[in-house]
């Protein structure tokens, strides 16, 4: 039975509360006596604010109080936290409302506060602001180039920050004596996280306690906790940030928001609960926007198909602000990934963080790695074409070879095991790829253009020893907490520090200790999301909660396993060493019938009547792990697609996935990441992307604007699996949220550049929608 | 202005401002919150209820609109405790993460196999073009429907 749980694709236990409707998420708790509060926003991109008059929308119905960023003094800016080291990095000030200039559409420049959220609404629509529009600049290339207009006086040129990887003299020299060098610009475009569930924060101060509680859409209450601290002066054991139901976040719901700190500083100031939630509109203008590069990049190989280097020159569009992570993510979680896979032993990425005057960017599910990878991807498949190889066997040939226990790279990352070939042969095979060459080929005669892309990858999640962190200058540290609590009874809590808001952890976890320990799941609750219950924890982010935050439970687990083998031994007057245990039963060797079972174990610590000299009492462990690597997971995936050449349409025929992520605890569970990571990874290769005009208004505001993969954009996927522990993890499993997103836009991209091939098309920006590929093969033929 | 209607069963009877949206009635005046709010423009489907049994979206209806009219809502789909077929699907398959699409697509889905028995994957992915998740991939939520889709055939 305990053995067996670990594997098993049992159904979640978060499910009966949510697909019943009685979950309850930050916007549906109610606080007696709240009053609502609304953003007042600015609508240019780039302009002075010249005067603020409220006093219309003040003696409007149900308006309580009206503030600007001049009555906010007492509230710090938000705080950046990724100070990227070596790379001359700027932090502008983050007011959480802007008093002089407003730097992007949605800019919050004033609050309403009014008893419903109509009157709140109204009322913002009511508040006068008079400004001057200045000149805007919204593409990170041109922001950064002399000129430009400029966002903050300490910001020169708009250069938040220039990180280097790599020597660029010996790349340079590298690339000079190769055979073969391919180049493109890519445009990684921005995209819109779109968590379901828009942001929404709620607060209460008790003023008889001076205690202020946050209830927010936040996948790291604990980091919510000490900026929320110290952005409102309030002592951070006077602060309790829970998490409640959280609707998805794909790194949107990361950050420290302007909001967040408002309601904060509203309930304390006004004495009176606070609740917010923002429309969809707000969301895609105010909540942080995913990617934004745009990418020169070069590749060398020789003529043998050996490849030699990779070289990089990356704006990175950084919005108005830095938000909390933003700089880690196209330096750290960006460059140290340009080898991938393969062997490749020159690596040169010079990253430059660029203000623009659109919305801040930051983590977006895979951050930093799946623009890595796809610039990888596609210049593997550029060398392929320019030295006529198949790009299957230019993959194979260049595939590190096998590891079991650490594999250093050109980036200086010791990648923890793959066996990258195996996935690769895997996935190959479940495609058919040789016969889909005959196809394709037999295809074209007819007048049909089929493609296929073949993606091999690695990436480093299970964010990350905390050595490392502070090293690359993240502001916090990087291990998880929890604590294992059974009670006299034999039930189980355990309290994590990490704070799931989609994943299943609660399922997954409970399998892990139940796996350990012997308690059959069911009576194991994993408990998450309140500072105040909970032990502390850096966050749901990178891949990390079940390696990370698992590996926490099965030490605290282990440790109460042993705990429970010398009292079972004591209780049974025997040697310790003669203690057998199975399926949470400890068994005196060689006389099965004395046995102890752990529930009866945990109920004689808790009663301490009978206990071993030096043990203390109870039946409760705490672990703090400190992760001594990243994990690695790997894979292959392909993809089939057909392109109507006469409209430009693309039609996604088969998608496989071969991914390794370790052990699986629940493979549907696994399954479920893959599928949802792969089409947010599919659909910005075909329909997603943000649109802005040239005066920085956000054309992409609203999902009727914005393309959203719906249903009938897939087929159903083909997953297989192989399996390589990490040999550093307690139970060796590797992150899997972010795989399938970094795996398949380049997959899908070559799939379609690979069907038009023969069509004279080598490149075009993302997303590939039907005009674009239209307009590509019209332009291709000469307009014939 | 005065508004009656029918929610799960139970007539309700509310003073409302003119302008109420049916989603913020249902949510704030009824404190009914697992209908949910994702777009406000009626793509994403979050907000998916029955209103006299055919599927409607309530971000972009007045509560006045539905004066007098019989409601199902997410909380009212299961019956003497038991949750309906497509609730016990989609937890079977795996069909929901973090749920806050779940209530909309569960409403659109149990409306659509009602009235289409053994409904192809191809139908059911070109219907849900309405119900936005940005979880699952809809491949699990393609294979629930499908379940019930084909049980409602076969019963048929």
């Amino acid at each position: 039975m305990s053995t067996r749980i670990f594997g098993s694709g049992i159904k979640r236990r978060e499910d009966p509360r949510l697909i019943t409707g009685e979950a309850r998420y930050t916007d549906d708790i109610k606080l007696q006596g709240a009053l609502h509060m609304a953003v007042v926003r600015s609508p240019y991109a780039h302009a002075k604010i010249l005067s603020i008059d409220s006093s219309a929308a003040a003696g409007m119905p149900g308006v309580r109080a009206i503030f600007t960023g001049a009555d906010i003094g007492d509230l710090a800016g938000l705080p950046t936290a990724w100070l990227i080291p070596d790379s001359d990095l700027k932090t502008p000030e983050h007011p959480a409302l802007a008093s002089d200039v407003a730097r992007y559409v949605g800019d919050g420049v004033a609050i309403v506060l009014a008893d419903s959220r109509y009157q709140a609404q109204d009322a913002a629509d009511a508040v006068m602001v008079d400004y001057e529009e200045l000149p805007v600049v919204v593409d990170p290339h041109e922001a950064a180039q002399a000129g430009a207009p400029q966002l903050h006086d300490d910001v020169e040129g708009n250069i938040a920050f220039r990180w280097v990887m790599g020597d660029r003299e010996a790349a340079d020299a590298v690339f000079e004596a190769a055979d073969v060098v391919v180049s493109e610009r890519i445009l990684q475009q921005r995209l819109l996280p779109t968590a379901m569930e828009p942001r929404a924060a709620s607060a209460q101060y008790n003023a008889a306690t001076s205690e202020l509680t946050l209830w927010c859409t936040t996948q790291n209450p604990h980091i919510h906790r000490f900026i929320i601290s110290a952005v409102t002066g309030l002592p951070e054991n006077k602060v309790r940030v829970i998490a409640p139901e959280v609707g998805g976040g794909f790194g949107s719901k990361i950050p420290c928001y302007p909001d967040e700190a408002l309601v904060s500083w509203a309930a304390k100031k006004l004495g009176a609960p606070i609740r917010w939630a923002e429309t969809r509109s707000e969301n895609y203008l105010t909540t942080i926007h995913g990617r934004d590069h745009v990418q020169f990049v070069d590749m060398a190989a020789s003529n043998d198909g050996k490849i030699l280097g990779v070289r990089a020159t990356v704006y990175a569009g950084m919005g108005a602000y830095l938000s909390t992570a933003a700089p880690g993510i196209p330096t750290i979680l960006h460059g140290l990934l340009y080898v991938g896979p393969y062997t490749i032993d020159n690596v040169f990425c010079e990253s430059i963080g660029v203000m623009t005057n659109a919305t801040p960017t930051d983590a977006y599910r895979g951050a930093g790695r799946p623009e890595a990878t796809f610039l990888l991807e596609r210049m593997v498949d550029k060398v392929a074409g320019a030295l006529d190889m198949d790009p299957v066997a230019l993959r194979r040939q260049n595939l590190i070879p096998p590891f079991a226990d650490g594999h250093e790279v050109a980036t200086t990352l010791i990648y923890d095991s793959g066996d990258y070939e195996a996935a690769f042969d895997k996935a190959l095979a479940m495609a058919g790829y040789d016969d889909f060459r005959a196809q394709q080929a037999q295809a074209l005669q007819a007048g049909r253009y089929l493609g296929i892309g073949v993606t091999t990858y690695t990436e480093m999640c299970g964010l990350g020893p905390s050595q490392v962190a502070g090293a690359v200058g993240f502001q916090g540290g990087l291990w998880e907490s929890a604590t294992v609590r059974v009670t006299p009874t034999g039930k189980v809590q355990a309290l994590i520090g990490a704070s799931p808001h989609g994943q299943g952890s609660e399922t997954t976890l409970a399998q892990l200790i139940s796996s350990e320990l012997g308690f059959p799941v069911d009576d194991i609750e994993v408990i998450h999301g309140d500072t105040t219950e909970t032990p502390m924890g850096w966050g749901t982010y990178g891949s990390r909660t079940t390696p990370v935050t698992g590996a926490a439970l099965a030490q605290a687990s282990r440790k109460l396993k042993e705990k429970a083998r010398a009292l079972a031994a004591h209780l049974m007057e025997a040697n310790p060493d003669d203690i057998e245990y199975a399926d949470g039963s400890f068994s005196v060797k060689g006389s099965p019938d004395q046995a102890q079972s752990i529930q009866e174990v945990a109920l004689m610590a808790h009663l301490a009547w009978n206990m071993p000299e030096g043990m203390d009492p109870g039946f409760e462990e705490s672990q703090f792990y400190d992760p001594p690597n990243f994990v690695y997971p790997f894979g292959t995936h392909i993809a089939i697609v057909e392109v109507d050449p006469v409209t430009g349409s693309i039609d996604l025929q088969r998608y496989i996935a071969v991914d390794d992520c370790g052990p699986q605890i629940n493979p549907e569970i696994v399954a479920g990441q893959i599928h949802g990571g792969v089409v947010q990874g599919v659909a910005q290769a075909l329909c997603e992307g943000v649109i802005y005009d040239d005066s920085g208004q956000l054309l992409t505001g609203t999902m009727l604007d914005y393309c959203l993969p719906k249903a009938d954009m897939f087929p159903n996927f083909e997953l297989g699996e192989t399996v390589t522990p990490s040999p550093h993890h307690p139970v060796g499993v590797k992150g899997v949220g972010e795989t399938g997103t970094i795996a398949s836009t380049p997959t899908v991209y070559n799939a379609v550049l690979d069907a038009l091939a023969p069509l004279g098309v080598a490149q075009i920006d993302m997303p590939l929608t039907a005009a674009k590929v239209w307009q590509a093969i019209q332009n291709a033929n000469g307009g014939n | 202005m005065h508004v009656s209607m029918t929610i799960n069963g139970e007539a309700v009877s509310r003073e409302v401002e003119a302008r109420t949206l049916l989603v913020h009635f249902i949510r704030e005046d009824l404190d009914l919150t697992g209908t949910k709010i994702g777009c406000d423009t009626s793509q994403c489907g979050a907000c998916t209820i029955h209103v006299n049994g055919k599927i409607a979206k309530a971000c972009t209806l007045l509560a006045a609109q539905a004066d007098g009219a019989d409601i199902t809502t997410i909380e009212g789909l299961a019956e003497n405790g038991e949750h309906h077929p497509m609730q016990t699907a989609f937890w079977e398959n795996h069909g929901l993460q973090c749920g806050y699409c779940t209530p909309g697509m569960i409403m659109a889905s149990a409306a659509f196999v009602r009235d289409n028995p053994g409904a192809s994957e191809g139908d059911i992915r070109h219907y849900l073009e309405g119900n936005i998740c940005r979880c699952t991939g809809y491949h699990n939520i393609v294979k629930a429907v499908k379940q019930v889709a084909d049980a409602a055939a076969g019963g048929a």
